[in-house]
Parts: C-alpha cells; sequence; structure tokens
C-alpha cells in the first residue's frame, strides 16, 4: 500500500462547507439510519464530500462530515485515513488508478505504467496544468480486459501504449472518449471469434421466464402416499428453477433432450438448431447499447429495472426509515428479487 | 451461574463472563495487553488465546463469553485449557509477531522494569527473530506536556483511546491509517485536553506512552513504594509515592473500588515536582517590613511575646484546605487552652457547619453510590474541575444506562450530556415549587441522587440555598430506607476532617473571613494560602510553600506537605483514610502537630501528648469515628436534612459559580509546580480555542 499522508497545511482550503447536492444527499443518507445512529452514514458522505472538494478530501471536509454527523474529528478521520478510496492529497482533473496486478502485469501493464511516467511523473504527483494524476492500485476486478485503468469513475480497458497514450490525449483536449474498452469489444465477450449467446431469441425477450413456465405447466402436484407428504413438507414458494437439495421431486423438472429422446421425440427441434445456427442473426460485433437496440424485456419481479418498460417502481426502492415491514412499499426482506413470491402489502400467509 | 472447566478445575462463574475472567476466578494467569478490565473488549493484541475443547483454534479469552461455550457430548460443562502445548505454541507466535516491530531499547525505556511486554516476553518470547527486514518506523507524536510518546513501541492495543474515549469523555485520540501503517495519534497532534490524560501512561502495556515530567529520571526498582493518600481534592484517592531517598520521585494510582477505581487526576500525579519547589525550609520572622531567616526558637520566642500581650478575643486561627486531622486537633486544643474561640476551618467561607448534624456536610450517597442513582441533579458544582473522580464515576453511570441528569450552576462540559435548567438559586426554587419538568424525573426516581456543591455554599446566601436543596431533597425521597441521596461535594481535602472536629467558632467566635478582614490582632494561620488577610494583624504561619499565606506572615513556620508526614484525612464521602509519610521535610521543616506541640510549649499551655500515637489515642478517644480508618461512619442524613430544611431563608438572584477556576492550580503544592503551570496554561490555550 502506498504511503499516505494528509496533505499539508498550505494545500488546504481555507473552509469547506456542503453544497446544497451535497447537504440533500446527506440528508438522504442520514434518513437511512435510526435517530442517534446517523454516524453510520460516514463513509458516504466522506465520498460526496470528496466528489464535491474535487477528488480529494481537505482537512476541513472531514471536520465538516464530523460535524454534520456529530462526530469527533478524530472519529471521521479514523475512517477517512483508513479507506484507500479517500484521497487525503488533491488529485488531478482525471485521477488515474492504474491497475498493477497480477492479470494486468501479465497483459502489458509495465507498458502503460511507463507511459503514466512519462507523460504524469511519478505516482500522487499532479501535472503543472492540473489535469492528471495517477496512483497504481490493486485489482479492480476487471481482469478480463487487463490491461487497465480507472479514470475518476470510469473503467478503461484493453489498453495498448498507442490508445492509452490517445486517450490521455483525447482527455486532456477535451475530446469526448470512449469508456470501457478501447478496442471496441462488447464488455468482456471474446474479442476476436465470438461463438457463443448467438442464438437471436436471447435478446428477444421470448426466454426470459419461458423456463420456468414450462416448468409450472408440467409440474403435477404428487397425489398420494409419501409424494404427497414429501410435496407437503416442501415450502409452497419454493423456487422451483433451483435445484432442490436432497428434496424428493416427482416430475421431472424440464423438458431436457435426453427426455425427449427417452420419449421418442427428436432429441433437438431441428427448428431451434436452424435458428441457433444462423450466422445472420449472430451478435458478432454488434454493440447491445447501440442506438434502436431494444433492451430486453424483463420480468417485473427482476431487481434490474429495464428502463424501456414501465416497470421502474414509482415509489423509491429503498424505503423511508422507520417506516413499518408490513407497509413498505416494496419487501425489503430479500423476497422481492424472487420469483414465485408475490408481494403481499396485507403481509398474511398465502 | 454457568460451570467450566479450566485446566482441570472446574469453576462456577457468571454465564456473561469473558473466558479470561473465568481463567482468572480458577486461579489460571492468561497473559494480556490488550485486555483492560474497565475499558471495553477489543481482542486485538491476540496474546490471551486459549484453547478451547471442541474448537478448531486457540480463541481469544478476552472476548469469548462462558456462554458462548458448547458443552460437552454428554452435557459435561464446556472446557478449556490456558496451559497446553498448543496455547503456548500459539502465544508464542503472537509473542513473535508482536516483537517484529518492538524495538529492542529496553535498556533506554522507561518502561523497563514495569513493561508488560517485558515480562511476557519472558515467559513467551523467543530468543531470536526470524524477521529479515526492516522495522516498522513510526513518527512520534506530540501529546502534550504529560505524556511522552516513543511510537516505534507502541503494539496498537488501542488501550489509550478507549480510556480518553469512555473514561475520560474527550475522544481526542485515535487510531489513524491502518494495517502496518497504523498510528496511534491525537487530532492533529493536539495536547489532549483532560484532566486524566496521564493515565494512558500507566495503561500503555509498552513503553510507547510514558509520564514526561519523571521521564529519564528513575528506574522503577531504585524506588520505596508508600500507600498514602491524595489531597489535592476532597475525593481523596488512593496513591502510591514513590520515593527515592529523600526525594518523592513519582505518585501512582492505587486500586480503590470505593474511590478512585484506578485512575487519578493528572493533578494528583504530576503535583510531584510541586513538592520540592518553592519550599519554606526554615522558620522566618519578619523584621523591619522585611522576612529573616531565624531559628524555631526565636520564632517561637517571637509568637510567644505577641500571644502573651494579647487578650484572647483578639487571637484567632484558621485553617488550610492541606491539614491533617492531626494538626488540627493540636490547633483545636491549643486554641481551647488559651480560650481562643476564634477558630475556622472553612477559608473558602462555606456555610457548611457541624451544628446541623454529620449528615449535613457528607457525601452521604458515597462515590460508588453513584452507580446506583437513578436521577442525578447537580447544584452549583463543576463535578469535572472540583472532584474528577466524582465525574467519572458519574460518566461510568451515564455509559452503563443513562439515568436523567440535570444541571443547576455554570453551563460546562462535563463529558456526558445533561439538561441544563438555569444559573442560579431562582431556578432553584422553580425547580422545588414543581414549575420544571425534570423535578417529575426526580419524583420519579426509586434513588435520586441531589449533589450540591461549594459553588452554591460559599455565598452569603448559602445557607438559605443549602436549605432549599435539604427541602427539595426530602421532597424528592432523596433519603430514606435504604437509600440516601443528598450529597454534598466538597473541594477541599482538610473540610470534612475540620467540620468532624468541629473546627467552626466557638460562641461568640469570629468566622474566618472576619478574622482576616481585621477582626483580631494575632491570627494563626494553619497553612491557609487561598484568602487575602487585611493588613494589621500579626500573622503567625505555619506551612510548606511560599505561597501567599507566606508572603502575608509574620512569622513563617516551616511544616510538612501531605508526603512528608503522617495524616489523617477524611474525604467528602466521611471515609477516614491515612497517608504516610514517603519522605523527610526539607531543612528544618517538621511535622505540624510536632510544631504546634512545641509551641504549646513555649506559650505555657504544654498539649497533652508527645508523640503521634499519644496524639491519635487522644483524637480517638475524643472522636472515635477516626479510628476507623479506610471506613465511612454513616451518618444521620434524614434528621440534618430535616434540620436544614427547616432554616430557610431568602436566596440571592447571583448565578453559581464554580470555586474552582483553574483546576491546575488549587493549592500551594500546584502551584509551585512547573509542569501544573504549564498545564494550566494548555488548558487556558485550549479553552480559548473551544471559545473561538
Amino acid at each position: 500500500m502506498a504511503v499516505r499522508k494528509l496533505a499539508p497545511e498550505e494545500m488546504q482550503p481555507e473552509s469547506f462547507s456542503f453544497s446544497s447536492e451535497t447537504e440533500a444527499f446527506a440528508e438522504q443518507q442520514i434518513a437511512k439510519y435510526p435517530p442517534g445512529r446517523q454516524a453510520s452514514a460516514v463513509i458516504p458522505l466522506l465520498w460526496k464530500a470528496q466528489e464535491q472538494a474535487g477528488g480529494w478530501l481537505p482537512r476541513k471536509a472531514i471536520e465538516a462530515v464530523a460535524t454534520r454527523l456529530d462526530m469527533p474529528f478524530i472519529r471521521v478521520m479514523e475512517v477517512a485515513t483508513f479507506y484507500t478510496m479517500f484521497n487525503l492529497e488533491p488529485v488531478g482533473q482525471y485521477f488515474i488508478q492504474f491497475c498493477g496486478t497480477t492479470p494486468c502485469v501479465l497483459r502489458g501493464a509495465g507498458d502503460i505504467k511507463k507511459v503514466l511516467e512519462k507523460r504524469i511523473g511519478e505516482q500522487n504527483h499532479v501535472t503543472a496544468d492540473g489535469k492528471f494524476s495517477w496512483l497504481e492500485v490493486e485489482c479492480l476486478g476487471a481482469c478480463c480486459n487487463a490491461p487497465m485503468v480507472q479514470i475518476n469513475d470510469d473503467y478503461y480497458e484493453d489498453l495498448t501504449t498507442e490508445n492509452f497514450e490517445k486517450l490521455l490525449d483525447d482527455l486532456a483536449a477535451g475530446r469526448p472518449v470512449k469508456t470501457g474498452s478501447q478496442i471496441g469489444r462488447n464488455r468482456s465477450e471474446p474479442f476476436e471469434a465470438v461463438n457463443t449467446l448467438q442464438d437471436p431469441s436471447l435478446y428477444d425477450g421470448s426466454q426470459i421466464g419461458a423456463w420456468r413456465k414450462r416448468f409450472e405447466e408440467q409440474a403435477q402436484p404428487a397425489a398420494t402416499g409419501e409424494a404427497a407428504a414429501a410435496a407437503a413438507s416442501i415450502p409452497q414458494d419454493v423456487k422451483a428453477a433451483k435445484p432442490t437439495a436432497g428434496r424428493a421431486i416427482e416430475s421431472e423438472a424440464a423438458d431436457t433432450p435426453a427426455k425427449r429422446a427417452k420419449e421418442g421425440e427428436t432429441p433437438v427441434n431441428p427448428v431451434d438448431q436452424k435458428e441457433a445456427g444462423d450466422p445472420s442473426v449472430a451478435t458478432k460485433g454488434k454493440s447491445h447499447t447501440e442506438e434502436g437496440a431494444q433492451a430486453a424485456p424483463q420480468s417485473s419481479k427482476s431487481y434490474v429495472a429495464s428502463p424501456g418498460k414501465d416497470a421502474v417502481p414509482t415509489s423509491p426502492t429503498t424505503p423511508e426509515a422507520g417506516t413499518p415491514l408490513a407497509q413498505a412499499e416494496t419487501r425489503r426482506d430479500g423476497s422481492e428479487s424472487k420469483p414465485g413470491v408475490v408481494v403481499d402489502k396485507d403481509n398474511k400467509t398465502s | 451461574m454457568a460451570k467450566i472447566i479450566v485446566d482441570g478445575v472446574e469453576v462456577d462463574v457468571p454465564a456473561e463472563y469473558t473466558l479470561l475472567q473465568a481463567a482468572e476466578a480458577a486461579g489460571a494467569e492468561v497473559p494480556r495487553f490488550c485486555y483492560h478490565e474497565r475499558l471495553s473488549i477489543a481482542g486485538n493484541c491476540r496474546m490471551c488465546l486459549v484453547e478451547v475443547k471442541g474448537a478448531p483454534k486457540p480463541v481469544a479469552s478476552c472476548a469469548w463469553g462462558v456462554r458462548d461455550c458448547r458443552p460437552g457430548p454428554n452435557g459435561e460443562p464446556p472446557e478449556i485449557s490456558t496451559k497446553s502445548p498448543t496455547v503456548k505454541k500459539a502465544r508464542e507466535g503472537v509473542m513473535e509477531f508482536l516483537l517484529i516491530n518492538h524495538p529492542l531499547d529496553c535498556p533506554i525505556c522507561d518502561q523497563g522494569g514495569q513493561c508488560d511486554l517485558q515480562d511476557q516476553a519472558m515467559a513467551y518470547g523467543v530468543d531470536t527473530s526470524r524477521f529479515h527486514e526492516n522495522k516498522r518506523a513510526v513518527t512520534d507524536k506530540y501529546l502534550g506536556p504529560l505524556v511522552r510518546t516513543s511510537m516505534n513501541r507502541c503494539i496498537h492495543c488501542t488501550r489509550c483511546v478507549r480510556f480518553t474515549a469512555e473514561v475520560a469523555g474527550v475522544p481526542d485520540m485515535g487510531a489513524l491509517w491502518r494495517g502496518e501503517d497504523m498510528e496511534i495519534t491525537s487530532y492533529l497532534e493536539k495536547a489532549l485536553g483532560s484532566e486524566l490524560q496521564a493515565n494512558i501512561a500507566d495503561l500503555c502495556p509498552v513503553g510507547a506512552l510514558t509520564h514526561k515530567p519523571e521521564s529519564f529520571h528513575f528506574r522503577p526498582w531504585e524506588l520505596t513504594k508508600t500507600d498514602s493518600v491524595d489531597v489535592m481534592d476532597a475525593v481523596g484517592s488512593s496513591i502510591r509515592v514513590d520515593s527515592r531517598g529523600r526525594e518523592v520521585m513519582r505518585i501512582l494510582p492505587r486500586v480503590n473500588e470505593a474511590v478512585n477505581e484506578e485512575w487519578i487526576t493528572d493533578k494528583t500525579r504530576q503535583i510531584v515536582d510541586g513538592l520540592r519547589l518553592q519550599r519554606l525550609d526554615r522558620p522566618f520572622v519578619r523584621e523591619n517590613g522585611r522576612l529573616r531567616p531565624a531559628s524555631w526558637q526565636e520564632a517561637f520566642a517571637t509568637i510567644a511575646a505577641k500571644v502573651k500581650g494579647t487578650d484572647a478575643k483578639k487571637i484567632g486561627a484558621i485553617v488550610g484546605d492541606l491539614a491533617a486531622v492531626e494538626e488540627m486537633f493540636a490547633l483545636k486544643l491549643l486554641m481551647q487552652s488559651l480560650g481562643v474561640r476564634n477558630i475556622d476551618a472553612r477559608q473558602d467561607g462555606t456555610v457548611l457547619s457541624p451544628t446541623h448534624g454529620r449528615g449535613s456536610y457528607l457525601f452521604n450517597t458515597t462515590i460508588a453510590g453513584i452507580e446506583d442513582a437513578d436521577a442525578i441533579l447537580i447544584v452549583g458544582s463543576n463535578p469535572r474541575l472540583e472532584a474528577s473522580l466524582v465525574n467519572v464515576r458519574i460518566r461510568k453511570r451515564w455509559r452503563a444506562a443513562p439515568p436523567p441528569i440535570a444541571l443547576i450552576g455554570e453551563n460546562a462540559d462535563l463529558t456526558y450530556p445533561y439538561e441544563y435548567l438555569g444559573s442560579g438559586p431562582e431556578t432553584l426554587a422553580e425547580l422545588a415549587g414543581g414549575r420544571h419538568s425534570f423535578i417529575e424525573k426526580l419524583r420519579a426516581a426509586e434513588r435520586p441522587l441531589i449533589i450540591v456543591g461549594q459553588g452554591a455554599l460559599v455565598r452569603p446566601d448559602g445557607l438559605a440555598i443549602l436549605s432549599a436543596v435539604a427541602s427539595l431533597a426530602r421532597d424528592v425521597g432523596a433519603v430514606k430506607n435504604g437509600w440516601n441521596g443528598f450529597s454534598v461535594l466538597h473541594t477541599a481535602a482538610s473540610r470534612v476532617g475540620a467540620l468532624d472536629l468541629g473546627l467552626v467558632p466557638g460562641e461568640g467566635g469570629l468566622t474566618t473571613q472576619q478574622m482576616a478582614q481585621g477582626g483580631v490582632e494575632v491570627l494563626f494561620n494553619l497553612g491557609a494560602d487561598e484568602i487575602d488577610i487585611a493588613p494589621g494583624a500579626f500573622v503567625i504561619y505555619q506551612g510548606t510553600h511560599g505561597d501567599r499565606g507566606a508572603h502575608r506572615a509574620d512569622v513563617i513556620l516551616p511544616a510538612a506537605t501531605y508526603t512528608e508526614k503522617s495524616g489523617t484525612y477524611v474525604n467528602t464521602e466521611g471515609r477516614v483514610q491515612l497517608a504516610n509519610r514517603a519522605a523527610f521535610a526539607p531543612g528544618e521543616a517538621r511535622e505540624d502537630w510536632a510544631i504546634l506541640r512545641a509551641l504549646s510549649d513555649v506559650l505555657g499551655h504544654r498539649l497533652p501528648f508527645d508523640s503521634l500515637n499519644a496524639l491519635r489515642a487522644k483524637l480517638y478517644a475524643a472522636h472515635p469515628h477516626f479510628a476507623a480508618i479506610d471506613r465511612v461512619q454513616p451518618a444521620d442524613t434524614a434528621s440534618a436534612i430535616q434540620a436544614l430544611a427547616g432554616l430557610g431563608g431568602a436566596p440571592g438572584r447571583e448565578a453559581f459559580t464554580s470555586p474552582v477556576k483553574d483546576f491546575y492550580l488549587t493549592n500551594p503544592i500546584a502551584r509551585a509546580s512547573g509542569v501544573m503551570a504549564e498545564c494550566s496554561a494548555l488548558a487556558r490555550q485550549l479553552k480559548l480555542e473551544a471559545a473561538e
């Protein structure tokens, strides 16, 4: 871990006060916790204060957070110095966190580091124009697209000396830059021969829920005897699509090629096979975020709201502090993301 | 209660005990660095590892409850081992890690000889290190004038952080950074703002925090240890005075659950240099307006000449804050034999007096009893400055489960939140009249505690206020069977003893203020340094330091401080405690009772004792409760508050102010101390900064 220290006194601003946006954010965060427990919001507040102060935490900002949360200064200082995401010294307008962990190094991070050293200078050093500073950090979890850097809030992946130089040039000149992969691949899919996930039905929404629907249609309740007892012992809202560990499942769960073969059907539907192999609908080289591309329709119970549909809940996802569980708009007991669970506002057991 | 087997010994301990406590109950010793009985459990040093039967690996015994242990397969009690080879190996491993970064500077470390790490390394340390990298280097921190730091030695036990935050109540210290880079410091390396800060150096199990004033002056094994009692305030903390030869080298706290637990204030600890500075080491006599050194005979002759030519009505005696019971008793006998009625031991002018009964001036609840109170009202006191360890008890009570606490007086930071009712007698009257919501809480409380401080009593209307407080205490049921919630907080170590002796003006006698303002021609001043004596009177000062009393004196009789004599002190609870002699007084100075005995001979009224034991025999015969050392003689408070409440009177309108203006400079010893002067300057600066 790099040696961290507080910024020298001459760099510290005279004062710091929350902007109205930060203050609104603070109120929202503090409301998440019961009265008297406002200190729990210290990390989000420090984070927001860092954002407001231009990517680093001046001493006055730490004190402002402490005052806002009614905490002793030293307690907030402990948190700010513990977490390395809090920069205690000024950073450049573009703060580059360079990943120097093994996968990136194997993929050529050493060259990227040389570029940084050549163009910016040593770590923790802001360029004269205030544009750049950089810091070597541990793994940022984008090993598939190594080497990579994080600049402010975004990842820039698949770097080479050339495209990284160009990226820095563009940033310095204020030109728009592309986040993510710099060699045009989509997320972390194979960057040359794309051989998987090419079935268009995967992307038109028809697959969503199909598996479960088929299961629900085929599953027959056990009628008598041991099987009935076993079935009765299964919780009513068991998640069918998941293996029910150790429990007796009387009906076969799914339409599998093996089952079809057993029943004398063609194991694989030739139509399906043909569609899957059709190169004209392959997704090769096609970006999902391209204009006009339809986001996959989603189940309304999915915890990921789809931007194209009205699935966005009208109420905030986080209930207001102090709302009794039964009156909350949505359940917060984990069941909201599980299929097959109907939100029961009266909280009655069905 | 839960049964547990420790090293084959079955013990029955409360289920909420930790394994460490259970092991101690079974007589097994468990090494530890971070664990401390009076602080929260951190569990970060890992030195207290023990083996629990059935657990896959050793567990930290300080952080594992007895109730969390699984019983054996057939329901046997859980079994732990503190001496098995696994445990020894685990502790050796922990010790090796601790020593990786710990410097090998024991020969130049002040903690040497009293160091937990040193001691435990003897048992668990290995003789070589397998660590070949560089040791960690940490810059030393500034923590104020009382604590020296050497942060390379720190093992991150966080005892100091927990003490300042939990007991002292000033969240000044913290651990910054993390992992190997972790550093213990105060915020921006400011000096600590607590009057108990030096205790962190006692708590430090290594030499990272040591006492700055006494650093590099001695080794602990060179010192002679004497158990004694503190006189800096009326709490009477138990202390141990360590001396080398004639000189007191340091003062340490002694564990006394009833009084100070195991903390002492910085003033108690660090006035050591005041004991040797500005001392009066020979008698002086004023001639032609200047004091000149004299012999004892000359001094006594001068006094005798003056006293013999003066009417007993024009002779008076006042007593200071540091006097022991023995010399006050001797003075009382001497004055009685001279027929003097002008005798008063209340130099601050407090209205407390033995006429209303002993219960009217004691801290009847007792200091330990604070922990049982379920509503607390403080009237005219700032306990943090007047009796810091009483304040620590209130804070301890507040931390356990916050009771309603309210204060009438100065709105000061007491380290715990309280309801501020008002500043003066009017608020008290409103409260008593039921026009304050807090009265409901007091009435509802089963064990209400009302603390009345000297700020409310050292004023002309003090008796009316005391009467009002007493009637309030009676109304809310503060004094009843099994609970005594009427408590007077004193600020002077000598006061309760003096009141027990009856050192108040006799019939027609003058009070201290009257005597000081010219009511007498000859004034015998036994160590009263916080009072101005008007010109005119012939003043005989018997004391220890060249302070205000000595400057005003016409004859100075050099006496002994509390570390240089064996004396009885009675603390604010009425607890009789004995201070023992740890060193000898400098030069020709003598013990106070012996001076009075010698003087009485010259005056022709020889006191009837020739030794301290003979004096004590007389004292105990006259006042038997002084013989009950370390105990509190219960007083009849119910009738005392009945009597007080009956006095009535019209309180004034002035706000209560604490008599302690500067915590660090309340008595002549502290005023002579350079360390206290530095602390005082720093505290003023902190106060100014806080006011900004």
